[in-house]
């Protein structure tokens, strides 16, 4: 094992014998492009609507019947929107998190309508944390506080968005859970 | 005797078709088209989103909602409604509470919790549109049926 390892280190660190400098770091770049092209594209499949609902297709039928699908500007959301960071580090970290999810599919822990509506609490409640905890990045990311127009709001939400949001006591998620999804049972939720 | 017989009923399926017809074109009324035709839908109204608590027509009248409730989920589950009208939420809300009529069981015994066959806000409470009346409207609250009592030679 030792022999095997140090001969591979030769390798590495002896100068090439047949190949130029110049194939050597263009090869290298080429192939550098080729590699980081192909995992954010495939990075980026896992964010389509098509790859979520080829698993989450129950809670795909509530989205479709909320305003986040249909609308009369038809600017929508896709369950990325809301569900994974923009950003890049944290879109890595929130798809390692998912590589256990996947483990879940495989096993079948969420395998029927029943099973999810018995841990529709567990689950949102872990979403709602994550929105808590990044300050609803997710909800900003479109609806951006600065750009908010109270004119164009209803007083209620004026009330509120000029009080409680704009203070920074509380975020978008604090009152504005099921917009996208049925509520689980929601009798030891605050604010219900 | 026959004749008169014949007479007799002919001038009775002319009176009962009479009829059938002016029967006819009272239901016609609404639907301000022919039976064959499918006549063209009225846009869809659009609802009142003003938070202005419009005047009850009876001091019994369930108020209206002065606001959009669009994908209000109310069943087993939550109350959407509940979030913000409930005693416990009417602080930080600051809209209006159930009346204390809403925990009182059909017995009269007030309960700790809105009463169950309170929960379905909408069943009694609607949001309003602007949608125009299909017919006029000559109801006439008890101030004015009051005021018309007393002075006979103000009738309406």
């Amino acid at each position: 094992m030792k022999a095997f390892l140090r001969k591979y280190w030769r390798v590495i660190t002896s100068p090439s014998r047949y190949y130029s400098l110049g194939f050597l770091t263009l090869g290298g770049f080429t192939m550098g492009i080729i590699f980081w092209g192909g995992f954010n594209t495939a990075m980026e499949f896992t964010n389509t609507e098509t790859f979520c609902v080829s698993c989450h297709e129950n809670i795909y039928d509530e989205l479709q019947q909320t305003i986040h699908f249909t609308n009369r500007s038809g600017v929508r959301a896709i369950c990325s929107s809301c569900h994974v960071p923009h950003d890049w580090t944290d879109k890595i970290a929130r798809k390692m998190q998912a590589s256990k999810e996947v483990w879940a599919w495989v096993t079948g822990s969420i395998s029927t309508p029943e099973k999810f509506e018995a841990r529709r609490l567990a689950l949102a409640q872990h979403e709602w944390a994550r929105l808590k905890a990044n300050d609803s990045l997710e909800c900003r990311n479109c609806h951006e506080f600065s750009y908010m127009d109270f004119t164009r709001q209803s007083p209620r939400a004026v009330n509120m968005h000029s009080t409680a949001l704009a203070s920074g006591d509380k975020t978008c998620i604090d009152c504005h859970k099921g917009i996208a999804h049925r509520l689980p049972d929601m009798s030891d939720v605050h604010g219900f | 005797m026959k004749r008169i017989a014949i007479v007799v009923v002919v001038l009775l399926g002319v009176v009962g078709a009479s009829l059938a017809v002016g029967a006819g074109n009272q239901i016609d009324t609404l639907r301000k088209a022919a039976i064959d035709r499918e006549p063209e839908a009225p846009a869809i109204a659009q609802v009142e989103n003003n938070d202005i608590r419009r005047k009850r027509a009876y001091p019994m009248q369930p108020p209206t909602i002065p606001h959009k409730i669009d994908g209000y989920q109310v069943d087993l589950k939550v109350n959407r409604c509940m979030a913000c009208h409930s005693r416990h939420r009417t602080e930080a809300s600051q809209a209006p509470m159930v009346s204390v009529t809403h925990f009182m069981d059909r017995d009269g015994n007030f309960l700790a919790e809105i009463s169950a066959r309170r929960y379905f806000c909408q069943q009694c409470h609607v949001p309003q549109t602007n949608a125009r009346p299909l017919l006029a409207n000559d109801f006439h609250d008890i101030d004015d049926l009051l005021r018309a009592s007393q002075s006979p030679s103000q009738q309406h």
